[in-house]
Formats: C-alpha cells, sequence, structure tokens
C-alpha cells in the first residue's frame, strides 16, 4: 500500500544502532498513548518509537527512512487535536519531546533559541522571568513549541499580537533525505526569496522536521487588567468586539462564554464564576508598559461596551481575580467533556465581523441534527472552537449526526469567507473539510509543494493534503 | 441593618521586603491590593445587607496610611455605601493588638451598628487575630472561620463555622462580629459603573484627635507589646514524632521534648 516497505527486525536494528536501544521502542512495547494524540477516536500503532535528542540523530533516522522508504510522524506532547501525531501508516514515531534544552537568549536580538521538545509553559517562565514575552498564549501549555509552529499555534493573544509564525525567527529543520537546512536567521526583515520558514509552520509535520527554533520575543508588559462584560445576549455580545477592538488600544484578548459553558465550568470545579448576572459576556484583557497606559484602555473599552448595551464592567485586577476568572475558561474544555459521552470540535475561522452570525448558525442547527452544540472562543480573532455533543447517542446516529452538523459549519463558515481551521491544523480528521474548501488548483499546489520537500511521500503520510485514508471507516486500527 | 466590614490594603505581590529595624512592610513603591480575605468580607457584608429585612448599609473601614483609599474605593465599586480611613502617623507600626485597639476606637465613635465583618487574616501578617480581639475590645458575640453564613433575621444570624475537629452551626445574636473564611463566597468583581458612580463619594477620615482615646502613647509601634525581630521564611522539614499512651503520659512526653529543645524555661 502506497509504495512504503515493511518495517523489519532490521529497521529497528538500525534505528538502535543510531539512537542506542533504550530509546528505542518496538512496536507491541510501545504504550497506548502513544497510538492517539487528545482528539483520541483516531489512532494508529507505529512499528518503532524513537526518541531523539539531537539533529544528528533526526537526520540519521530519516536518512534510514528514506532508504527504506519507511513512513516517519513526528510526535512532541500528542496535545493535538486533529489525528496530526497519529503514525496511521504505522512506521516510525520520530518523538521529539526529549529535546528539551533552552540553547540561547540572546537579549540584544531579543530571541530565544530552543530544541523542539520545549514545552510552552516553559518557554514562557523562562522568559517573563528575565523580563521577556513570548505571546502565542494557546490553551494547551504542555504543547511542545515543536507542535506549536507544526499547527502555528494561535491562542488566546493573537488579536493583538499574532499567532506563532509572527514569532518564528529561523528555523533548523531536516528534510526527509536527512539533510539540515537553516532557514531564515536573527533578522527583523527579509526579502530574500521564498519563505521556506514560514511554509514550514504551520506544515503540521509534513515537509521537514523542526529540530531546533529561533523565537522572537518582546519585552515583557507588566501591568494587565482583564475586564468581563455582561450582555443580554450573545449576539449583542459579539457585534460589540469590533468597535472594541477600535476603541483604543488593542486588546491582547477577546473571549466570548455563554451562561450554559459557565454553569458547565462551575460544576465542573467546583467553583462559583464572579458573576451570574448574564447571558453572555465578552471577557477582554489589556497589557501594557503602564498604569496610565492601562486606565486609559479601561475606560475606552468601559464606554463603548457600555455604549453598546453592556449592563456593567467589571473589572479583574489582581491574580486572584483574574484566577477566578481565567480558571473557569481555562476550564471549559473540560468541563465541557465531561458533561457528555463524547465530542467533536470544529475550529473554524471567520472574519471578525461575521462571528456573531456564525455562532447563531451554530446554535439553530442543534434541533436539525438532535444533538447539543456547545461555544466559546476568540471572538477578537474570529476563530471559534464549536463543540458537538454526543450525550446519549447511538453509534450510527452519532455519526450521522456529527456529519451533518460538520457539513452545515463548514460550509456556513466557507460561505462567511471563513477557513477550515484557525489553530488546530488540519491533521488527519479535517482533511475532507479542507478538500471540499479549498479549490482543487490550490490543494495541487500545496501537493505539489509536498512533492518539492518530500518525493517520497515519508513524512507524515495521510495528512493535510496527502492521499491515504480520510474517512473514519478506513481509519488504521 | 448596619454593617461593617474592616478591610487593609496588602501588598500586591508575595515579594515584599522588611523593614530590618521594625521588622514591618515597607510600603514604599510597592504595588497595594485590598487583602484577598477581605474581599470575601465585603461579598458577605453585601449579601448579608441585600437578604436582610428592612434593608441596611455597609460601611467600611480601614486603618492605614493615606493611600488606603484606594482599598475602600475599590469598595465602594463593589456596592459598599460609606467608607471610614483611620490614618494618623501615630497608629504606624501597630502588632495585632494595637491594630485591633484602634479599629475598635474608630468603630466605637461610628454610631450603633448590628454587625462587624472581616476577613479571617491577612496576607502579610497572617495572624488571623485582629477579627477575634477586635470582637473583645467591643464586647462583642464573635464567630471565626465562618464558612457560611445561613440565615439573616432581624436580631440574629445563623452562621456555618470551619473548626479543626469540625463544622458548627451557630446562632448569634446582632451585635456580633464574623471573620470569614476564603470558602464563604465568591466575591463580586468591581464594577465600572459603580467605580464611576463614586468617584466622588466622600470618604470619611478620621485621624487620633477624633478618637475618645486621644493619647498618642496607647497607639502605633511604641505602645505594641509585641515586636517583631526578625522575619525570615520558615526553615522547612518533614519530621514528626508521634507520642503514645494516655494524654497525661502524651503531655509529660510532649513537657520533656520542649525543654529538651530549651522551648520551655
Amino acid at each position: 500500500m502506497n509504495g512504503f516497505a515493511t518495517f523489519e527486525d532490521t529497521d529497528l536494528a538500525a534505528l538502535r544502532a543510531i539512537c542506542g536501544a533504550e530509546r528505542v521502542t518496538a512496536r507491541d512495547d510501545i504504550g497506548e498513548d502513544f497510538l492517539h494524540d487528545e482528539l483520541g477516536d483516531v489512532r494508529g500503532r507505529p512499528d518503532a518509537r524513537v526518541r531523539v535528542l539531537s539533529t544528528a540523530e533526526i537526520s540519521a533516522v530519516l536518512r534510514h527512512a528514506s532508504a527504506r522508504r519507511l513512513p516517519v510522524t513526528v510526535r512532541g506532547s500528542g496535545t493535538g487535536l486533529v489525528g496530526g501525531a497519529v503514525p496511521v501508516f504505522g512506521g516510525i514515531l520520530l518523538d521529539t519531546s526529549g529535546m528539551t534544552r533552552i540553547l540561547e537568549l540572546d537579549e540584544k536580538n531579543m530571541t530565544l533559541t530552543v530544541e523542539p521538545g520545549v514545552l510552552l509553559m516553559d518557554v514562557a517562565k523562562y522568559v517573563e522571568e528575565r523580563d521577556f514575552f513570548y505571546p502565542p498564549d494557546p490553551g494547551e501549555k504542555t504543547a511542545t513549541i515543536g507542535g506549536n509552529i507544526s499547527t502555528n499555534a494561535g491562542g488566546m493573544r493573537a488579536v493583538k499580537y499574532g499567532v506563532t509564525r509572527d514569532y518564528v525567527r529561523a528555523l533548523e529543520v531536516v528534510l526527509p533525505s536527512g539533510e539540515v537546512l537553516e532557514l531564515g536567521g536573527k533578522v527583523a526583515k527579509n526579502s530574500s526569496g521564498y519563505s521556506l520558514k514560514d511554509l514550514i509552520v504551520g506544515s503540521e509535520g509534513t515537509l521537514a522536521v523542526v529540530s531546533k527554533a529561533t523565537l522572537r520575543l518582546l519585552p515583557l508588559p507588566k501591568f494587565k487588567i482583564s475586564l468581563l462584560v455582561p450582555f443580554k445576549d450573545l449576539a449583542s455580545a459579539i457585534e460589540t468586539v469590533p468597535s472594541v477592538i477600535r476603541a483604543s488600544s488593542i486588546p491582547t484578548a477577546v473571549e466570548f462564554m455563554e451562561r450554559d459553558v459557565i454553569l458547565a465550568a462551575e460544576k465542573y470545579q467546583g467553583r462559583k464564576f464572579p458573576d451570574r448576572s448574564a447571558d453572555a459576556y465578552l471577557l477582554l484583557t489589556f497589557d501594557g508598559a503602564s498604569q496610565g497606559e492601562i486606565d486609559l484602555a479601561t475606560e475606552a473599552a468601559a464606554e463603548t461596551c457600555l455604549a453598546a448595551g453592556a449592563s456593567d464592567v467589571f473589572l479583574s485586577d489582581t491574580q486572584e481575580r483574574n484566577e477566578a476568572i481565567w480558571s473557569a475558561r481555562g476550564a471549559f474544555l473540560e468541563a465541557i467533556k465531561a458533561s457528555t459521552t463524547e465530542m467533536d470540535e470544529c475550529d473554524v475561522v471567520v472574519p471578525r465581523s461575521r462571528v456573531a452570525e456564525f455562532i447563531l448558525f451554530a446554535r439553530s442547527i442543534q434541533k436539525k441534527h438532535g444533538i447539543r452544540i456547545l461555544s466559546f472562543g476568540h471572538a477578537g480573532d474570529g476563530n471559534l472552537h464549536i463543540y458537538v455533543l454526543r450525550d446519549a447517542l447511538g453509534d450510527e446516529a452519532w455519526r450521522a449526526a456529527l456529519s451533518g452538523a460538520f457539513d452545515d459549519l463548514y460550509g456556513r463558515a466557507r460561505e462567511l469567507g471563513g477557513q477550515v481551521s484557525g489553530e488546530h491544523g488540519i491533521g488527519f480528521a479535517k482533511k475532507s473539510y479542507l478538500g471540499r474548501s479549498l479549490p482543487p488548483e490550490q490543494i495541487a499546489l500545496m501537493r505539489a509543494v509536498k512533492a518539492a520537500f518530500d518525493p517520497l511521500g515519508i513524512l507524515n503520510p495521510g495528512k493535510v493534503v496527502s492521499g491515504g485514508p480520510c474517512r473514519p471507516s478506513e481509519r488504521n486500527p | 441593618m448596619k454593617i461593617l466590614v474592616c478591610i487593609k490594603q496588602v501588598p500586591g505581590t508575595a515579594q515584599v521586603e522588611i523593614d530590618e529595624k521594625t521588622g514591618t512592610l515597607k510600603r514604599d513603591g510597592v504595588a497595594a491590593k485590598t487583602n484577598p480575605f477581605d474581599l470575601y468580607a465585603i461579598e458577605t457584608a453585601l449579601r448579608i445587607r441585600d437578604a436582610a429585612p428592612g434593608g441596611g448599609t455597609v460601611t467600611a473601614v480601614s486603618m492605614g496610611p493615606p493611600q488606603s483609599e484606594k482599598a475602600l474605593r475599590e469598595a465602594f465599586a463593589m456596592g459598599a455605601d460609606d467608607a471610614v480611613l483611620l490614618s494618623d502617623r501615630a497608629f504606624g507600626g501597630a502588632d495585632v493588638l494595637m491594630t485591633s485597639y484602634t479599629l475598635a476606637q474608630g468603630i466605637a465613635v461610628l454610631g450603633a451598628f448590628d454587625l462587624v465583618v472581616c476577613g479571617k487574616q491577612t496576607t502579610d501578617g497572617d495572624t488571623a487575630q485582629v477579627g477575634p480581639e477586635l470582637a473583645e475590645w467591643l464586647g462583642l458575640p464573635h464567630v471565626a472561620n465562618v464558612k457560611s453564613v445561613d440565615k439573616v433575621e432581624a436580631g440574629a444570624l445563623e452562621v456555618t463555622a470551619d473548626l479543626p475537629y469540625g463544622e458548627v452551626r451557630q446562632r448569634v445574636p446582632t451585635p456580633c462580629l464574623l471573620a470569614v473564611e476564603k470558602d464563604v463566597c465568591e466575591p463580586r468583581l468591581p464594577s465600572y459603573r459603580l467605580r464611576k458612580a463614586t468617584a466622588g463619594r466622600e470618604i470619611r477620615r478620621i485621624g487620633l484627635s477624633g478618637l475618645r482615646d486621644a493619647d498618642p502613647k496607647h497607639y502605633g509601634l511604641s505602645a505594641s507589646p509585641t515586636q517583631v525581630k526578625r522575619i525570615f521564611p520558615p526553615p522547612s522539614g518533614s519530621g514528626r514524632t508521634m507520642l503514645e499512651g494516655t494524654a497525661a503520659e502524651q503531655a509529660a512526653a510532649l513537657a520533656d521534648i520542649l525543654e529538651e529543645g530549651k522551648f520551655l524555661r
């Protein structure tokens, strides 16, 4: 199938010769955790899991895989949500989670150079202790930087600061052939040919393996405030967002949350949310270098919200208060999970001006498909997390309802000028929707890019735009 | 129902410098916030006010330097009706006993009230003694470690206290004092609307001359019976000795250990 070679004992021996026996685990000895990511239902058993510790080892493993035509899937912490790190064709699982060294903080150029296995939370802690700031802030702090780069992770602060791609200055990558490339550099500008570095960011491990990353840092903003703004309903909350963003300084985050989700979080956490007066809330955060800056931003945003019909604006300016709000926000996903039997998520992104319309649409299709749909997310950047919940549905009914709901959601997103994924990526699970959302010419161009980097098709096969299985029934057990 | 709530401004971060000479906190240049426990006290006071038959008022009372006004303004933004700042150079450096005495003197000139609510403790001093001591100075019944307010009636409250050996639900006649735990409720956030509406509201200032006992020697650092010699992080260890036998045998064994360790003279 697909021209891949069968993994032999000799391959195992070759990998052990590269990395040492203790860092290579063979098929049946590989723990259950490594057969899936956080999405759970896309599964695949690798023939070998190889815990690499250096660029040289990555290169040697890839050279071997190329020579033998063995599929290679890169994995960090396995916190992805689209099956991107699942070896659906088996082969080698290249585990970079052991490459956890922080290599250099360059204070003059304001960059941090790290190995791909460093966790996002460790990057944040390291730089903040030294008064620097790495802005990308996806909810999953135990993700690796390599994983964040692979999916071009976004997160809460994208409204003001942008996404991972905006903070990658340089990459060292290993091509499937084993060749090592240095892309980009510690430069603030770069008009030197096609930006291969930017192409690698977001390529979900299908073009090359990231072995080192140089990240761009900012000075740490010392002051911040969150505003919790109650509205009578979700539509009026979300329709206020564009004017809030224009009001004065750009908020770092604009999140929306609804009563149902807040109640689920209260139940899950056993802790009350600080306000329950409204059906819908916006949560705005501002940061800045001085208290004055924060005060100005607060006043402009608060007045804008009140003029737009908010019943009040609540101020959260201490650690305890922020914890009360943000711990609930952080628990939404787990709380929703705990409230149902199974769920799937759609991570679409639509233009900021169409968010309200899209959310109301998502809510309106619940009845049609006989299914519960909850949502929360980044109202400021238009990236929505829509959760379709299984509850008590039987297997067949669930599959039909889910696929019907997803077809509707992705279809509507397309009509509104949106895209399939805002930050989770396409991976395995969203492939068919990408295929339907982009014109064939674009998919063909993407496949040509893939073939240029990976002519043998060994890197993360079956993902994003590459061929292979697609529908759940064809998934590798 | 007239409710007083005692609040204190504390350093905004955990990293605070100590004045080696006086053993007191260096407040200059440190961002301040309302003592987190006091937010629960404010919330409790507001809820009792709103539940009280015939309504009531909440007056926030703080003893501290002039900048403590910020904590009182925040109490306004949470819904307090009135605020009093006890501020005088003579009050500076007060220990637990002198703090509670000063608060008691201040409260004595505010007229009749039904209830005083305090947070269990502050995050800077951490003694959890001001509330109960204040009640003693004022001659009030008090309940500390209050984890829930169960019933609000004219003339009495029913509350549950969280004690080391269990929970005690009790009925307290008013006037009384409650020192509340963090579990008692989730404090509301300050409201921008209320902050704006109360920006011009007066905060009553009371100095030494406004108190019944106006003798400066009775206040502050010099009148404090306890003096802080040194503040340092406690050495952490996990050693443990279990004593066995009857209560008398255990007590005797404990006395021996204390003597051996030169804890007793």
